[in-house]
């Protein structure tokens, strides 16, 4: 192929691309770059990712630039004699000493970077983050108000193979929850981020970062967002089946106004003399129950949950939340059962 | 000197037909499988990917359920991984390292055999989970604990053809660092040997290092399962990240036995189509070396987010900056050798030349991801799929792509139509970058990697990428099609093949009979 082909082949290709981009109406609201986000770190990172970027663009272009030089123009068809030089030592310890000044200079905003996004002292408020396949749970530490996030219905009737509806007819399909986590403005959060099973990773991209949510370790990091909004994120660490089930919704209120919101829910939260005596009722009930084995299925592949398995599920049933039974199923009695 | 080799019917006892293929020792009937079994893989890992992108088309679930969704992630890196790309280089190792060093066979052939032969059966078993009752494993390629032990029957299938995997590359490496030892010409001295073989070197010291290592990851995750151990299980005073580092310390090297023979291959074809001698030959293979030492102090990198000390953030992040300086001095040695050559553009110089390129985009890619707080953002998104993708497809798939046509009239004596394979090129150039470009735009814009459905934002380039994925996978039917018709082809092709190309591999005729080099040649 000559040249002027081969050139209109990428210029075609390219603007194939770009008219594909252009002329789509759905393209209206689509990114191309990270978020600069909510939070000061946020920005912060954005900016250290713009430079980095831009090094690398002007990096390319010297590089590339010398090198469709020698194919434009030392071409045998040009009739160019091929030279035979094959080293210089000048050369070769410039271009490696240039680039490790370009890499001290990139090192050295991103230490301070780091340091600061690591720094989680003089936390104003505490909020503790467990992963569930697949949901997330929430915890005001010291306030006493806790919930767990799932996805919203809406989301889950458009999700399915067979779905009753289109994910175009949910408003932000996948990325809505149930129960937002609800956080003040100006105000500096530390995250407690963990597991209740497998690993899972806690994201929201206006915040600047995700930190992974592992079972056994608690995991600390911050943020303190700049301005009221909704703030949308999502798991980012394969967790099984419902991976892309997870998603984040964080709600920044004013100060004033989370006071008021938390506040409201601690009251919520307080349990009525009649929930205690349901709770009570409901965990002797539960207590009292035979042993059912079902065709429960854990959900994660297709093979039966084992008699630990099943026994262990039994028992959190009775136990958690409000069921304090104190009851113990025993994998014999599943096995006794099946 | 001796190219030519004494009568083919002295052989005449051989075995024929299967059997032939089956008891050979012969290094380049072992390399052949090892690129069929390679180009195989490649087409069923390219299945895998090609419903991986069906389903990404658009937004909602069309086609598989999120956990066959997870199965076809998982598969298709690991049959790519360990299935294509590795035995794609050992094959080429296989062929070109005894010819390019003038030795007459690999050192330990009946290994060759068997090493080749552990292959089909590590595959087979590992391609069967997808019909088991469960399904294949879903934890992603890595198998984190404790997702992993979630897996059904899959599991000890998986964990036991990654044993066979492994004693597969080890011995294979045993005997590409034997063969380079022993094998040589009298006269070809180690700093005379084509990078290729230096770039294999290394590599196979890399193998040797760290395969033992995914064997131990992976064994102490079937005890965790089977045996009451808890290695990875925090409830039982274990630690899931550990399996993460030990993971890691042999995958970072692994990624660098992906990509150090693509560097051999790439510095191989490069001076040939420009007319000159390779750019700086010591420092690429000084630069080889600290890249491969390097590989084994940055593993922490894929692990910014688990919750570091900063220290060991700050470490990993400097450490990881650091590969830019021999990779770059690579990039610039290429660059440099292009400059003032008189060049030519047939189809390996295309593929080389595109591999310079697009791999350096990968590189620029690695170089943000290296930056730990902005890493922060980058980790577990399409951006890492996008970059990963850059250096594996456009890196070392490139590379192996440019090495079959550059030695094929070697292999089959027959030139390939060069203008399909201009077609080939250009067709796989255009889409493949269809296909990953977009995916930068992608992961910036919040889409994570490894699901099966995601939020209407992503629509329009998922979209994108997947048109660019069906027709990049569509393109590689014409590579079938070339090489077979190379295969059965008229023998047409000259001893040389190409006009600028140096080296002992070019000295024997096309096809490269039977057995080459049963006395040494002498390198000048």
């Amino acid at each position: 192929m000559r040249l002027s082909k081969r050139m209109g082949v990428i210029a075609g290709g390219l603007a194939l691309f770009v008219l594909g981009g252009v002329l789509q109406p759905a393209f209206a609201d689509y990114a191309l770059n990270m978020t600069e986000g909510a939070t000061g770190q946020s920005h912060a990172v954005y900016d250290l990712h713009m430079t980095i970027f831009w090094i690398c663009v002007v990096i390319g272009v010297v590089v590339y630039g010398a090198m469709f030089y020698s194919i434009i123009q030392h071409r045998k068809s040009k009739g160019r004699e091929a030279a035979q030089f094959h080293h210089s030592t000048a050369l070769e310890i410039v271009w490696t000493i240039i680039p490790l000044i370009i890499l001290v200079s990139m090192a050295i905003p991103a230490t301070g970077l780091l340091i600061n996004m690591e720094d989680t002292s003089n936390s104003d408020m505490t909020v503790k983050v467990t992963g569930y396949q697949w949901k997330w749970g929430y915890d005001y530490v010291g306030e006493g108000v806790s919930y767990i996030s799932s996805l919203d219905a809406q989301s889950e009737e458009a999700r399915g193979l067979d779905a009753s509806r289109t994910p175009e007819s949910v408003d932000h399909y996948l990325r809505n929850v149930d129960h937002p986590l609800v956080l003040p403005t100006n105000t500096k959060i530390r995250f407690l981020i963990t597991s209740n099973d497998v690993i899972h990773s806690w994201w929201v991209p206006d915040l600047g970062w995700k930190k992974d949510a592992i079972p056994g370790y608690v995991n600390a990091t911050w943020a303190k967002i700049d301005k009221p909004g909704v703030y949308r994120g999502q798991c980012a660490e394969l967790c099984g089946r419902g991976h892309a089930y997870m998603p984040i919704v964080v709600v920044a209120k004013k100060p004033e106004e989370f006071q008021k919101w938390l506040a409201a829910q601690k009251k919520k939260n307080l349990p009525s003399p009649e929930d205690n005596a349901k709770a009570s009722a409901s965990a002797e009930g539960a207590a009292a129950q035979p042993v059912e084995v079902a065709g429960r299925r854990n959900g994660v592949s297709d093979a039966p949950l084992s008699d630990n398995g099943l026994a262990a599920v039994m028992t959190y049933e009775r136990d958690a939340w409000v069921n304090g039974a104190g009851a113990l199923a025993q994998p014999s009695d599943v096995r006794a059962a099946r | 000197m001796s190219a030519t080799t004494h009568d083919e019917a002295h052989h005449a006892d051989e075995p024929k037909g299967f059997t032939r293929w089956l008891f050979t020792t012969n290094h380049k009937d072992i390399g052949t499988m090892y690129l069929v079994f390679s180009l195989t893989m490649f087409f069923i890992g390219g299945m895998m990917a090609m419903v991986i992108r069906g389903e990404l088309f658009e937004p909602g679930l069309q086609l598989v359920d999120p956990y066959f969704f997870n199965q076809m992630t998982t598969m298709h890196a690991l049959v790519m991984i360990f299935g294509a790309v590795m035995p794609g280089f050992v094959g080429l190792a296989n062929w070109m390292i005894p010819l390019m060093i003038g030795g007459k066979d690999m050192a330990l052939p009946r290994l060759n055999n068997w090493s080749f032969w552990i292959l089909p059966f590590a595959f087979a078993i590992l391609l069967s989970t997808l019909f088991m009752p469960g399904g294949g494993p879903a934890g992603g390629w890595t198998m984190y604990p404790p997702l992993i032990l979630q897996t059904g029957m899959a599991f000890p299938f998986l964990i036991f053809s990654i044993h066979l995997m492994g004693i597969s590359s080890i011995m294979g490496a045993i005997n590409v660092i034997s063969t380079i030892f022993n094998m040589r010409a009298p006269t070809m001295t180690l700093m005379k040997m084509p990078l290729f073989v230096w770039t294999w070197l290394i590599t196979a010291y890399l193998l040797i290092a760290v395969m033992p290592v995914l064997a131990g990851a992976v064994t102490m995750l079937l005890t965790d399962q089977y045996f009451g151990t808890s290695f990875f299980n925090a409830a039982g005073g274990g630690d899931p990240v550990m399996f993460q580092h030990i993971f890691w310390f042999f995958g970072h090297p692994e990624v660098y036995i992906m990509i150090l023979p693509a560097f051999g291959i790439i510095s191989q074809i490069i001076p040939t189509f420009s007319r000159k001698p390779l750019f700086g030959y010591a420092s690429m293979v000084y630069a080889t070396a600290s890249i491969a030492f390097l590989s084994f102090i940055v593993w922490a990198h894929h692990m910014f987010t688990v919750g570091m000390p900063l220290a060991g953030e700050l470490f990993f992040m400097y450490a990881t900056m650091l590969i830019a300086v021999p990779t770059g001095v690579k990039v610039f040695n290429w660059v440099a050798t292009m400059w003032r050559g008189a060049l030519t553009f047939e189809t390996p110089m295309l593929f080389a030349i595109a591999f310079v390129i697009l791999f350096t985009i990968g590189g620029f890619s690695g170089l943000m991801l290296a930056i730990t707080p902005a890493d922060f953002q980058y980790h577990d998104t399409y951006f890492v799929v996008a970059h990963f993708h850059y250096v594996l497809v456009t890196g070392a798939v490139f590379a192996i792509i440019a090495g079959v046509y550059f030695w094929l009239p070697k292999w089959t004596g027959h030139m390939y139509n060069e203008k399909l394979a201009k077609t080939h090129f250009w067709l796989s150039t255009i889409f493949v970058n269809v296909l990953f470009f977009p995916q930068h735009f992608l992961g910036l814009a919040g889409m994570p990697r490894r699901i099966p459905d995601y939020s209407t934002q992503f629509a329009d380039w998922n979209m994108v990428s997947s048109i660019g994925g069906f027709a990049f996978g569509l393109s590689q039917l014409l590579f079938l099609y070339l090489v077979i018709s190379s295969i059965r082809g008229p023998k047409n092709a000259t001893a040389r093949v190409w006009e600028g190309a140096k080296g002992l591999e070019w000295e024997v005729p096309s096809p490269a009979p039977h057995h080459t080099f049963d006395t040494p040649p002498v390198v000048e």
